[in-house]
């Protein structure tokens, strides 16, 4: 490629044609589509994307601030890749589409740009720093200082997306993960199987509860589990926003703190990192000191109720006095369903404890609005599909949502206010097995 | 390229609503195609009303200034019927998305052209009634466009196509004026039946934005077989014994080797992926008697060279058949780059024929042609796994398919059974159609459409329209 035409194209054009050409555009993807069915405009459609990207790549469109728009209208929900008969591989090109993007700079602004290295390069970038805003969130919440501010009106310095943001601010976790959990936990009984555990980024800091939980149901199920300590993003975040140089070097980062041979398993509990965890062989696919590694990790790597299933877990007994059956129900997150295909194993882990009666959820694949930060970047879209998914919620009379993912945690525990509890499946296991004991 | 004038425009948007009128690239690259494979096509303008009142004025305001206008409405069609035309504006009525009325003393129901077709059917079946024509795109397809092309599915033996549900219509005339055709009544024979010339016009004549349709009794039973074969005439047997016996089931679909292979790898239904030829049957009715006809079509199949015969466990697994083979074509493109589809049409009885005329042609050409269609009534999709950027190749497909077209009419058989003629068979229609029949498309679309500005130069090529300044 001659010098003056320098990587305009490069991240689309990195990418082989056939993978834009595989969509023949036949449609199936549009009924799945939330964008599609709000607007009901092609360009917001999967099909409308990848004809935008074709465009791009065939040198008939230039990378606009409009196509940047539209990258980041895209939930990255994949429920098109469900839909799609033809096997497009929508995910690697809407993070191709968005490094494009932001290797253009379609979209700068000055602030954009500031919260991008905040977040993508610093905060989800350093394990240390994350640790410690972390604990200074944590002390904001907990010392009574955000209760404080909140009367005093201080808030109103914020810009008003943030301020607006504010309320729905995830609680820290007074102990994180490498508190709660050992380098190395012995199972309960025989060992027959040794796994690594990955402890995720906000799953540490908002949900540590929900890894020690699965370390749990992991020691229970014959397993010895390996938790390398201050693991970090595993660069999830970076990949689906546009930034694929950082999401690399956090992938290698996090391959070499695991001796991927001598475990059976990589186990992850958060359904956007196991989307992506499993898919670093194609992230670093350019990188020889590593292509062999990520092909290594790809095949280890298991969603938690994968796993459990996989391994033939053992089903809690049913504790002597009998309780009041508990009515639960099951939103699909995504990045389980449609990014891992993973849909029967959650709710057989559901089904298996005792006392939970489990209803299912209308549209329970349908997009809850938290995909990633789609919250923030896009309020009114993600309170839509928030408003949504609520309702359904609520029209099944459950007691208890169970979600296998961060994001939609938070995000459905913003929405339903108090009325109904938002539980991890593996917590739920957890508490059986607890409750085995008579504890 | 032709451009809109910038008054045009304007007024367009006075018409429609700023939000309505798309002009930029990003909004109009992705309205260049519809489902067909391989064809493109630069829209200028893309305009999305809001009610027919707004859709008629566009349409006068287009027809005024000599702009050519394409409706569309999903774009999921398969012959390249709503590719816009240069220099004209995309008409789609996709907001135009209400159910009017469902009555169930006359049993029918009024829908806006752009209601998509499986919700016809949802909002219908609490009332336990039933609209079949079932097309592989229904959960996306527009019933407008479903009318604009007579399009089939997979009941079409049974219950036939769009067109023997259609009652009633309203369409908007070049002119801009709105017609309604047609009526409630089951009898009808007001006049020229002018609904009909309007099904499967492919938006040539008018633009058809109500559609009245009649609707039947849910059945109340249905069962589902799945018969292998290890040869497409071992397949073809066992249909014409079924039908020799007095049976007429609701689906009779196959699928080769290929297809089989392909869909059992997107949908994973456990479709057997090593028979030559895989049949799904479904019979459905009255509780009393599908039962007996299911098992009586079992028998069929085993006596006829049938390798296994299994039968759907529950609905639940019928409706995940159904939906697989639905996916038949779309699952075709896992192959390679560029998969195009054909629907030659042929008497039942010929079926087997032309299915083996296909392999041979493959076999000559050397292509990759995959086959899967409406056994029952001799619809075939042969489709072609190629890529369109190798020109020595496509050059192969062209001349494969004119074959396959030719041996088509010389069978008796129609070059589309439920795609529509759009622009992928433009080339081939006047081959099926004799000198005067042909002549007679012309005088139709003269009187109709005079300035030729509705769809113009789908189907077949009318006069070039008069010069409006």
């Amino acid at each position: 490629m001659s010098g003056e035409t320098p990587s305009r194209l490069a991240y689309l054009h990195d990418l082989d044609y056939s993978v834009v050409q595989q969509c023949m555009h036949c449609g199936m993807c549009l009924p799945s589509c939330p964008t599609y069915l709000e607007t009901k405009l092609e360009r917001n459609s999967p099909r409308g994307r990848i004809a935008l990207m074709r465009a791009i790549a065939d040198g008939r469109m230039e990378v606009t601030k409009e196509f940047g728009d539209e990258m980041y209208y895209c939930l990255g929900c994949l429920a098109c890749t469900t839909a799609c008969p033809a096997g497009v591989n929508y995910p690697e090109l809407f993070e191709y589409a968005r490094a494009e993007v932001e290797h253009q700079d379609v979209l700068f602004t000055p602030e954009r740009r500031f919260w991008r290295w905040l977040t993508l390069r610093q905060l989800f970038a350093k394990p240390w720093l994350l640790h410690l805003a972390g604990r200074m969130l944590w002390l904001y919440q907990a010392s009574g200082l955000c209760g404080l501010i909140r009367r005093a009106g201080l808030l109103r310095l914020l810009p008003v997306n943030l301020r607006e943001l504010e309320p729905s601010t995830p609680r820290v976790e007074r102990r994180f993960s490498c508190e709660l959990i050992a380098p190395v936990e012995a199972p309960r009984g025989e060992k027959r199987h040794r796994v690594g555990m990955l402890t995720g980024c906000v799953q540490d800091l908002v949900f540590a509860s929900v890894n020690r939980d699965t370390v749990e149901v992991l020691r229970e199920n014959g397993c010895e589990v390996v938790t390398p300590r201050h693991q970090g993003c595993c660069g999830s975040l970076q990949a689906h926003n546009g930034d694929l140089e950082q999401a690399r070097e956090q992938a290698r980062r996090l391959i070499d703190q695991f001796a991927v041979e001598e475990v059976d398993a990589i186990i992850t509990n958060a359904a956007g990192c196991g989307s992506h965890l499993k898919h670093f062989g194609n992230l670093l696919a350019d990188d020889p000191d590593y292509t062999v590694k990520a092909k290594k990790w790809d095949a280890k790597v298991r969603d938690i109720s994968q796993w459990l299933v996989e391994i033939g877990f053992r089903a809690p007994r049913a504790p002597e006095n009998e309780t009041e059956p508990v009515k639960a129900t099951y939103h699909e997150a995504c990045h389980l369903c449609h990014g891992q295909g993973i849909s029967r194993q959650p709710r057989e882990v559901l089904r298996a404890v005792p006392g939970l009666d489990l209803v299912e959820l209308d549209n329970a694949t349908h997009c809850c609005g938290s995909a990633g930060v789609y919250n923030i970047t896009q309020p009114e879209q993600a309170g839509k599909l928030q408003r949504e998914k609520v309702e359904a919620i609520t029209a099944t009379g459950a007691s208890v949502v169970a979600t296998a993912n961060p994001g939609c945690h938070l995000q459905i525990e913003n929405g339903v206010a108090g009325t109904v509890t938002v539980r991890h499946p593996v917590s739920l296991l957890a508490e059986a097995y607890r409750r085995e004991d008579g504890s | 390229m032709q451009k809109l004038s910038a008054s045009f425009v304007e007024e367009l948007r006075n018409i429609a609503g700023e939000e309505s009128v798309l002009t930029r690239a990003e909004d109009l690259i992705p309205y260049g195609f519809d489902g067909t494979a391989a064809m493109r096509e630069e829209a200028t303008c893309v305009v999305l009303p809001r009610s027919t009142g707004a859709a008629a004025d566009v349409v006068r305001h287009a027809v005024a200034h000599g702009v050519p206008v394409v409706t569309r409405g999903s774009g999921t069609g398969l012959s390249g019927g709503s590719l816009p035309v240069p220099g004209g504006i995309v008409l789609c009525l996709v907001h135009l998305d209400r159910i009017l009325e469902i009555d169930t003393a006359n049993l029918t129901a009024l829908c806006e052209c752009g209601v998509i077709t499986k919700a016809i059917d949802d909002a219908i079946a609490p009332h336990g009634l039933f609209y079949p024509p079932d097309p592989g795109s229904m959960k996306i397809s527009t019933i407008g466009g479903n009318v604009a092309n007579n399009s089939g599915g997979l009941r079409g033996l049974k219950y036939g196509v769009t067109r023997d549900y259609v009652m009633g219509l309203e369409v908007i005339l070049p002119s801009g004026e709105v017609a309604w055709l047609g009526s409630k009544c089951v009898k009808d024979v007001a006049g020229y039946s002018l609904k009909d010339l309007f099904v499967g016009s492919e938006g040539t004549l008018g633009i058809i934005t109500k559609v009245l349709l009649k609707l039947i009794p849910r059945p109340e039973a249905k069962r589902t077989l799945l018969a292998t074969y290890d040869s497409m005439q071992a397949a073809a047997r066992t249909v014409s014994k079924i039908i020799e016996n007095r049976i007429i089931p609701s689906t009779l679909e196959f699928l080769d080797r290929k297809t089989c292979q392909c869909v059992e790898d997107f949908a994973h239904v456990g479709l057997p992926t090593e028979a030559e030829a895989i049949v799904l049957i479904e019979t459905d009715g009255h509780e009393t008697v599908v039962p007996a006809e299911a098992e009586a079509m079992a028998r069929i199949a085993e006596e006829n060279g049938a390798l296994s015969v299994e039968r759907a466990r529950d609905e639940e697994h019928a409706v995940m058949l159904a939906t697989a083979r639905r996916s038949a074509f779309a699952a075709l493109a896992r192959i390679r780059p560029t998969t195009i589809l054909e629907d030659v049409t042929v008497p039942r009885s010929r079926l087997a024929d032309m299915v083996a005329f296909i392999e041979e042609t493959a076999e000559k050409y050397q292509l990759e042609i995959a086959t899967f269609g409406h056994f029952g009534d001799g619809n075939v999709h042969p489709t072609v796994l190629t890529d369109e950027t190798n020109g020595e190749e496509m050059d192969r497909v062209h001349r494969a398919f004119s074959d396959i077209f030719d041996k088509t009419i010389e069978l008796d058989g129609t070059i589309t059974g439920e795609h529509g003629v759009g622009l992928a068979k433009k080339p081939y229609l006047d081959r099926q159609f004799g000198a005067a029949s042909y002549a007679l498309l012309g005088q139709v679309k003269e009187a109709l459409d005079p300035g030729n500005l509705l769809n113009p130069g789908k189907i077949f090529e009318a006069k070039p329209a008069e010069a409006v300044a």
